[in-house]
């Protein structure tokens, strides 16, 4: 069993970002719109956006800027009103709902801000989960489960239900339970929104490693503090990309 | 294909789960199934049970034996054509019968003369009203359905000299002769001294309407001498092959067209009846009567399957935040289908079960308060109604488990 990660609450020592390797994501004139009664509001008005393998990105924004509209469509919970949406190569912006469900299975590990969890299972049937879905037989099934939680430190964990957890202890369910399947991006919307600022730094410590580790992470936030883990920030505002950087 | 059942198994996890965590409200949920499925089996338990006892009663008048008489067991618009039709002699059967025996390989075995009327008999002290009295020849041994409890039938010797015998239905010896044996003892119909030489054994009630156990069997011989009355007189034409019926009855038609001399194309002056005929009468009473009954104790079902609908709803807008997280994690439009599918088809599923071991207890707590019920609680039964509540399960469930396999998952996860 690896040794705990890093649970020091001092900030990470920087290190340098890793090189980019090849295109995950490619976002090209990407437009939603929504219709609420007679109004039609414009989440996102053209964005392209370019996200390569082994990023730390963080997508930043005030409410109303199309943040969270950029994040469904970056999780293919949503596709674009217009404009183009490939993932790995693949045009995701015509998909149908089964074939996004597939997507998300496979190339997409969610961690919410309210984690998520299923509350009646324990954290090993939680994180089994996504591989229910992708039809992994039992046994293989409990192994990988078993990988992923020791992996964010909670091996001895695995029988808890998240009412017995803490705050960050379910966070580093939901984050392995992300992690399970092999996904290409991590994404994160607000990850750290329920947790108290130590519990929090624990949690970006742990996206640290996993960046380390070579995952690819997209961080939905709307605090600069967390923003500053990335290795790259996109800003939003009123639906179009205003800047986008490597982290000052 | 190994997805599909993973999902499967866990849909079958996730539902037992959910009747656990909801125990109150499953178990309420599931008594409107309960009662639907007690309903609906007792009901078919009954239907069942009217279905043997008519049976039972149809096999009184015999599976192979036809009947000759002047009227059709039917009802008829033109009875007018039918009352002047000649009465049945036994002089007809007689003819018959050499019919019979000069048609090479005759499907027909032998012709009876039978005189049916009411009657009273006294017994010493004891008398007994509106006893059935049979006046046959010796024949009828061979076409008689019941067997001879005690002593035996009269002969074709006793028969044509006209002795003073008779033979007993179990109920006019039991009532006549209520301490000891009717045999040998004397009974006095009409005023005449019979002596009984035998009792038959019992039989039970026709269709619920008249006892078979309440006749008297006496030679017609005797009993035209003795009483002078004329009686209804009908033919029992006994058949060598029950499964060849119809060709038997063709068969009988013809011979009795010979036997009436009629001509071709002069309508047959007589009716050829069997207890199918009974059965056409009766068939769609009966399929009414349990249409009725399936159609009312189904209400009860469907009361059953909408409480199941609307939990299913309940249970779907309970946990949209659930469903939106499942469809994240990659879940499809099928498996959320499954899952609520799954989980109201399982209610249904133990509601009918505990519903079918209700009605099995009341049916065997019937049977043993109410012999004479013929209640009949089959595996076919069995079998239907857990079909039934599994389709239960799924025709409530399918509208709330669709709404769930559709909802958008940004909506779904937005939800509180």
């Amino acid at each position: 069993m690896p040794p705990p990660i890093a649970m020091s609450a001092a900030a990470p020592a920087r290190r340098p970002a890793r090189a980019p390797g090849d295109l995950v994501i490619r976002i090209e004139g990407v437009t939603k719109l929504y219709r609420m009664g007679a109004e039609t509001i414009h989440a996102l008005r053209g964005v392209n956006l370019k996200i390569r393998r082994n990023e730390y990105l963080a997508v930043m924004g005030p409410s109303g800027s199309g943040k969270s509209t950029l994040m469904n469509m970056l999780g293919c919970l949503d596709t674009p009103s217009a404009g183009r949406y490939d993932f790995n190569g693949k045009d995701v912006a015509r998909m149908v709902d089964d074939e996004l469900a597939e997507i998300r299975n496979r190339e997409i590990g969610f961690v919410f801000q309210t984690f998520n969890l299923l509350p009646r299972s324990d954290a090993l049937h939680n994180v089994e989960l996504p591989l229910v879905y992708a039809g992994v037989r039992p046994a293989a099934r409990r192994e990988r489960a078993l990988g992923a939680l020791r992996n964010v430190g909670l091996g001895d964990r695995i029988h808890h239900k998240p009412n017995e957890m803490s705050g960050g202890q379910r966070q580093r369910v939901a984050i392995a339970r992300a992690l399970v399947n092999h996904p290409s991006i991590l994404l994160a919307d607000e990850p750290t929104g329920n947790l108290d600022s130590r519990t929090g730094e624990e949690i970006m410590a742990l996206f640290e490693d996993l960046y380390e580790q070579g995952h690819t992470i997209i961080v939905v936030t709307h605090e600069e503090n967390i923003a500053r883990h990335a290795r790259r920030v996109v800003r939003l505002r009123d639906g179009l990309i205003e800047s986008d950087g490597p982290v000052a | 294909m190994a997805r599909l059942f993973q999902e499967l198994v866990e849909s079958v996890r996730i539902a037992f789960g959910q009747i656990r965590a909801n125990g109150l409200r499953s178990v309420l949920t599931a008594l409107g199934v309960i009662i639907g499925i007690v309903a609906v089996t007792l009901m078919g338990t009954a239907i069942n049970g009217i279905d043997i006892g008519f049976n039972r009663s149809l096999a009184m008048l015999g599976e192979d034996v036809l009947y000759v008489q002047r009227w059709p067991w039917r009802r008829v618009e033109d009875w007018w054509s039918y009352v002047n039709r000649p009465a049945l002699e036994v002089e007809t059967a007689e003819r018959l019968n050499r019919v019979i025996e000069a048609t090479p390989g005759s499907l027909l075995e032998v012709a009876v003369p039978v005189a049916t009327r009411g009657t009273s008999v006294r017994a010493g002290e004891l008398r007994l009203a509106g006893v059935m009295l049979f006046g046959t020849t010796g024949d009828y041994a061979r076409i008689v359905t019941t067997d001879v409890a005690e002593g035996r039938m009269f002969n074709a010797v006793e028969a044509s000299v006209g002795r003073p015998v008779c033979v007993l239905g179990s109920a006019v010896a039991e009532n006549l002769f209520p301490s000891g044996s009717a045999l040998d003892q004397q009974v006095q119909i009409r005023g005449e001294l019979y002596t009984v030489i035998g009792v038959l054994a019992k039989q039970g009630e026709f269709l619920g309407l008249f006892s078979f156990d309440n006749q008297i069997v006496a030679p017609l011989n005797t009993m035209r001498r003795q009483t002078g009355i004329r009686a209804n007189l009908d033919l029992r034409v006994k058949v060598r092959d029950k499964t060849r019926l119809a060709a038997a009855e063709e068969e009988l038609i013809g011979a009795m067209r010979r036997v009436r001399g009629q001509l071709p194309g002069e309508r047959d002056n007589f009716s050829v009846n069997q207890q199918q005929a009974f059965k056409e009468q009766l068939d769609p009473v009966k399929a009414g009567i349990a249409l009725a009954g399936l159609f009312i104790t189904g209400l009860s079902l469907f009361v059953g399957a909408i409480g199941i609908m609307n939990i299913t709803f309940v249970s779907v807008k309970e946990r949209t935040k659930e469903i939106g997280t499942r469809k994240a994690l990659g879940a499809r439009r099928r498996t959320i289908l499954l899952q609520f599918l799954i989980e109201a088809v399982s209610i249904c599923l133990i509601g009918g079960l505990v519903g079918l071991g209700v009605t099995l207890a009341a049916s065997l707590v019937l049977a043993t308060l109410l012999p004479a019920l013929p209640i009949a609680f089959s595996p076919g039964l069995m079998a239907v109604s857990v079909l039934v509540s599994i389709l239960t399960g799924v025709v409530s469930g399918f509208a709330p488990a669709w709404g769930a396999s559709r909802l958008d998952p940004v909506v779904a996860l937005r939800y509180e």
